[in-house]
């Protein structure tokens, strides 16, 4: 599995771990707060390198293999993320 | 009692209800005040008058038996036991007169007439209760000679290792039996036979080792005579002098007693004014503490530029010069973050202050991570989103004062085995008891323990119990609506409240999922919610999980909703695992908070930092173990400094940690022993001991403590020093002159531990953080009256299927956990006696998944799952359920995280060892794996003997 983005990899990591805790905010029924919370959680706990490889994979690749709640943060809280 | 200079008033103390008066009596002439309920004897010493006693101890209910203690009352015919009477108003006591002193002689004539009369080389000689009761009663003769039927000649039990019962020698006052019942609560012991016959007997006439006993040490503790005797009391003698410590062990955190010989200890005694333990040990704290001088210790620094390399003793300065070259070298070729540290629950608050200062300050990253973070992580993010605070909310002797209790994902008698002597006692008391947990614990059933209902769960399925638990409680309206209106986030606790009520979250609903039947899901909710005072402790089995921190939301939850924080009695109580694990939580070495859990981001309290550091402070978090781990394979993360914590053994997914590890260009290793991890090092400085130092533990309770340095450091440094010449090496002054200048600046920068000193720790004792201008003597009880974030916040707990989900190929569930008489990676207890009760890890497998595999009790068995495969001996046991295997994972040749996987906790990266697919099968030899590992080790240990020996190693 790799981490960081490289050219044609993979973060699988990552891409897993920002999915579970999409699941975790997801039941929150304000969405835009639980999108915000999303980019708030990634911000406060990841490293900036694991920050910039997610979304520099997002940037090449879409949100397909994102829950939608997680391809709504990446797309719209880019700023409060990086 | 055997505790040189400790005042033992006799019997416990009794606590009047506040609005109750104190009651007066008259002791010879001598009028004293004491409590309701307080027994003649102690209110004597009260009064400075030492009674006769040999039956009676303060640490136990008067028992009657010795009749040395006999006193005069007026008014009252006979010579009543001043242990087992009451004061009444006005009683008039007499402790000495003629024919006090006639009975007493009396008495003391018969003991002796059956006691060998070897004094001089009686191993307690001079610490000998018999002995001073002799003395006092001023015996002078035997009239009965020594000829009769007698004792003498039994013979000794020498098959527990740490102690010797000497029947000869015992007086049959039932203390070790009692201690064992009232202070363990293991109930071992009795006494066999009547009248002349009557003997203390282990079990049914076992002995210690064959009985049930769990070597506690509180029978050896509560002896008058040398009966029950530490062997190196034996070997050594008696001590001269002591300090007062803290055990390196578990989240308990006892206080002890070392008592010393010049710098050798003779044995550790438990405290008895240990707020954490009240004088009781376990056999891991009381005996455990051989590794300290053991023979495997490294005491030079050492270095090598590769693994394969011979290592190389080198002085302090050049390990230390090389070791900080090569950081630098590394940061220059790969970036100033392609570095890092990590620290470890078995340090001090002040060396992991120190090292978290040392990564930020010196290396100029916050890539600093703790040990906590594979294991009580999830804690500190769950209660901190919750609560406001990221800690327990009680005391340990709150559940003294609780009425339910839940238990979940943890075994106290086995990881926590002081504080389950003090559940249990509340549990004898009658408090109720609610077991969530895979396996049939000894907290489930065990004497005088029956939980009265265990929800056996497969592992996994935590937030759906929890959830469900907190479905009941709504749906039959059991909550504490007003507690809930005044204290908690109404907002919050609305959506919460929707969303646990939704059907698919009932506990019929989710039977098939926990497994757990659902009319025992709605009968714990009853009781928790209804049964008064209601209080959870949880463990690794609540936080190791892909959604741990949302089961500690969720507990956190069920205490809200059942109005169940903010007083005696009840409250969020995780088990820490180690000694330090909150303290080096609060000490801020995880990489997104400073000291005192505040964001690095916080330019605020990242100014005050960076004033009194003399550095501009990165401002983004840095990288957490795992994330270090995959950079390290990526060849963006190079070296790093690893103290006091074994990750290649301890970490989850081994062959990815060590394939990690294998990539990096400078790995600095400060330990004991040349652990797992050291032999991917490439440089060794030598660790010292917890006697070797000076500094603080903060147990599960917040309860900082001071660790005395009793010794000097066997390799010339202490911890703290090591880290204070790196940093000096590295170019980054902290001129330090002692640990007690690290805390002046700790609680100088750390708002919740304002005032905290040396100084202040010495008068007090301990100390419960938070300490500030509200509270500057601590705070027991936390979130009383409010919640430290204000309003208490419900947060949703949507349960979500683990992705190791069972198939055809991997059918069954792992789970992992401790054993009483190992810790942890077992590097400190494996290198005591304590392996006589545990030598190998062993796969616990439920009779039917072992008879559809052809298993047999002690057959080798292959564990293989999606990660690795490992191969340990078979243990066929109801206790784990059928689908479920359990172990271990104490032996590095196990090779338990070989197999548990990349899984992690969704908000903190913690690992979820307790949840793995595998599958389990007969084998006849080690896996392929264990073969590597025996190689490996092999040529690393040839490596450390030839550079020792000064001869070429051989390498590959």
């Amino acid at each position: 599995m790799t981490f960081v983005h490289v050219a044609g990899g993979k973060p699988d990591t990552l891409i897993k771990m920002v999915n579970q805790i999409g699941s975790f905010f997801e039941t929150m029924s304000d969405v835009q707060q639980a999108q915000t919370d999303i980019a708030k959680h990634l911000r406060q706990f990841w490293a900036p390198r694991m920050r910039h490889a997610l979304m520099a994979y997002f940037d090449q690749h879409g949100g397909a293999e994102f829950l939608k709640i997680v391809s709504d943060t990446l797309h719209t809280r880019r700023d409060a993320i990086i | 009692m055997n505790t040189l200079n400790d005042l033992d008033y006799g019997t416990p103390a009794r606590v009047s209800a506040p609005e109750a008066a104190l009651i007066t009596v008259e002791i010879d002439g001598m009028q004293v005040d004491v409590p309701v309920g307080t027994s003649v004897m102690r209110a004597a010493v009260d009064a400075g008058v030492n009674v006769p006693k040999l039956c009676a101890t303060d640490s136990l209910e008067p028992f009657g038996s010795c009749r040395l203690c006999l006193v005069e009352i007026e008014g009252r015919r006979g010579y009543p036991a001043s242990c087992t009477t009451p004061c009444e108003p006005g009683m008039k006591v007499t402790t000495q007169s003629p024919k006090l002193a006639d009975i007493r002689r009396g008495v003391m004539e018969l003991y002796i007439s059956d006691h060998p009369l070897d004094c001089l080389t009686c191993p307690t000689n001079g610490n000998c209760e018999l002995q001073d009761m002799a003395g006092a009663v001023g015996l002078r003769e035997v009239r009965y000679g020594y000829e009769g039927d007698n004792h003498l000649d039994l013979k000794k039990d020498e098959s527990n290792p740490y102690f010797t019962y000497d029947a000869s020698k015992c007086i049959v006052c039932n203390r070790c039996v009692r201690a064992c019942e009232e202070t363990q609560g293991t109930f071992a012991l009795t006494i066999d036979g009547r009248g002349f016959a009557s003997r203390v007997s282990a079990g049914q006439l076992d002995s210690f080792m064959e009985s049930e006993c769990v070597s506690c040490g509180a029978c050896v503790q509560a002896c008058p005579t040398a009966t029950l005797t530490e062997k190196t009391v034996i070997m050594l003698g008696q001590a001269e002098h002591s300090a007062i410590t803290t055990c390196a062990y578990c989240g308990v955190g006892c206080s002890f007693k070392a008592e010393m010989k010049g710098n050798e200890v003779v044995r550790m005694v438990p405290h008895k004014d240990g707020k954490a333990n009240h004088g009781h040990s376990c056999v891991k704290g009381r005996f455990a503490w051989g590794y300290a001088t053991h023979k495997d210790r490294i005491t030079s620094p050492m270095i090598r530029s590769k693994i394969t390399d011979p290592w190389k003793e080198v002085s302090w300065d050049e390990a230390l010069t090389y070791a900080a070259n090569e950081f630098r070298r590394i940061q220059a070729k790969h970036g100033t973050d392609s570095i890092g540290g990590i620290t470890s629950s078995r340090c001090t608050n002040e060396e992991t202050y120190l090292v978290q200062k040392l990564v930020r300050a010196a290396f100029g990253n916050n890539n600093v991570d703790t040990c906590a973070r594979v294991c009580h992580s999830p804690t500190g993010y769950g209660l901190k989103q919750t609560l406001g605070e990221s800690a327990g909310t009680q005391t340990f002797d709150s559940v003294m004062q609780s009425d339910v209790i839940i238990i979940m994902g943890a075994n106290p008698a086995s990881a926590h085995p002081v504080f389950a002597s003090q559940m249990k006692r509340r549990l004898r008391q009658g408090a109720k008891l609610i077991v969530i947990d895979p396996r049939t614990t000894e907290m489930v059933k065990s004497p005088h323990v029956q939980a009265d209902y265990h929800l056996k769960l497969m592992p996994g399925t935590n937030v759906a119990v929890i959830t469900a638990l907190a479905h009941v409680i709504l749906e039959e309206g059991l909550q504490q609506e007003d507690y809930i209106q005044e204290r908690c986030d109404v907002k919050s606790y609305a959506e919460w409240k929707a969303f646990v009520l939704r059907p698919e979250n009932s506990p019929e609903a989710m039977e098939a999922i926990t497994g757990v039947p659902a009319a025992e899901m709605r009968g714990a909710a009853r009781l928790f919610a209804t049964g008064g005072n209601g209080a959870i402790y949880y463990g690794l089995g609540v936080t190791e999980h892909a959604q741990g921190s949302t089961t500690v939301m969720g507990i956190a939850n069920l205490a809200m909703v059942t109005g169940n924080v903010g007083r005696d009695g009840v409250g969020v109580n995780p088990l820490r695992g180690q000694n330090n694990v909150q303290g080096a939580c609060d000490m801020g070495s995880f990489p997104h908070e400073l000291p005192g859990y505040r964001h690095i981001s916080d330019t605020t309290v990242r100014n005050q930092f960076e004033a009194a550091w003399g550095v501009t402070l990165n401002a983004e978090p840095g990288l957490r173990i795992p994330n270090m781990f995959d950079a390290a394979l990526e060849g963006t993360f190079m070296g790093l400094y690893c103290e006091g914590e074994d990750i290649v053994q301890s970490d989850p997914n081994t062959q990815h940690v060590t394939a990690a590890l294998s990539n990096m260009e400078c790995i600095v290793v400060q330990d004991l022993f040349l652990n797992e991890t050291a032999k991917y090092a490439h440089v060794f400085l030598p660790g010292s001991s917890f006697l070797e130092k000076d500094g603080t533990f903060t147990n599960a309770e917040r309860r900082i403590s001071r660790v005395r340095k009793v010794m000097p450091a066997k390799a010339g440094k202490s911890d703290w020093e090591v880290t204070v010449a790196l940093a000096e090496k590295l170019g980054y002054a902290m001129p330090y002159k002692h640990p007690s200048e690290i805390m002046d600046e700790i609680a100088a920068l750390t708002p919740t531990f304002t005032g905290v000193s040396y100084a202040k720790l010495d008068e007090a004792g301990s100390l419960q953080w938070p300490c500030n201008a509200e509270a500057p003597d601590g705070t027991p009880i936390m979130h009383i009256g409010e919640f430290v974030r204000g309003k208490g916040r419900f947060l949703n707990t949507q349960y979500i299927a683990t992705d190791e989900k069972v198939t055809m190929k991997y059918p069954l569930i792992l789970t992992t956990g401790r054993i009483l008489s190992q810790y942890n990676v077992g590097a400190q207890t494996r290198r005591t006696e304590n392996s006589q009760w545990h030598s190998e890890d062993r796969l616990e497998i439920h009779p039917h998944d072992a008879e559809d595999r052809g298993i047999r009790e002690g057959d080798w068995v292959g564990i293989e799952s999606r990660a690795g495969t490992t191969v340990l001996r078979a243990d066929i046991t109801e206790r784990v359920q059928p689908g479920v295997v359990y172990t271990t994972f104490h032996f590095p040749e196990s090779g338990a995280n070989v197999i548990t996987t990349n899984n992690s906790d969704w908000a903190t990266n913690c690992p979820e060892y307790k949840v793995t697919a595998v599958q389990v099968m007969p084998v006849a030899q080690p896996s392929q794996w264990q073969q590597e590992f025996k190689q490996f080790t092999s040529v690393q240990e040839s490596l450390l003997k030839g550079e020792s020996q000064n001869e070429p190693a051989v390498t590959k």
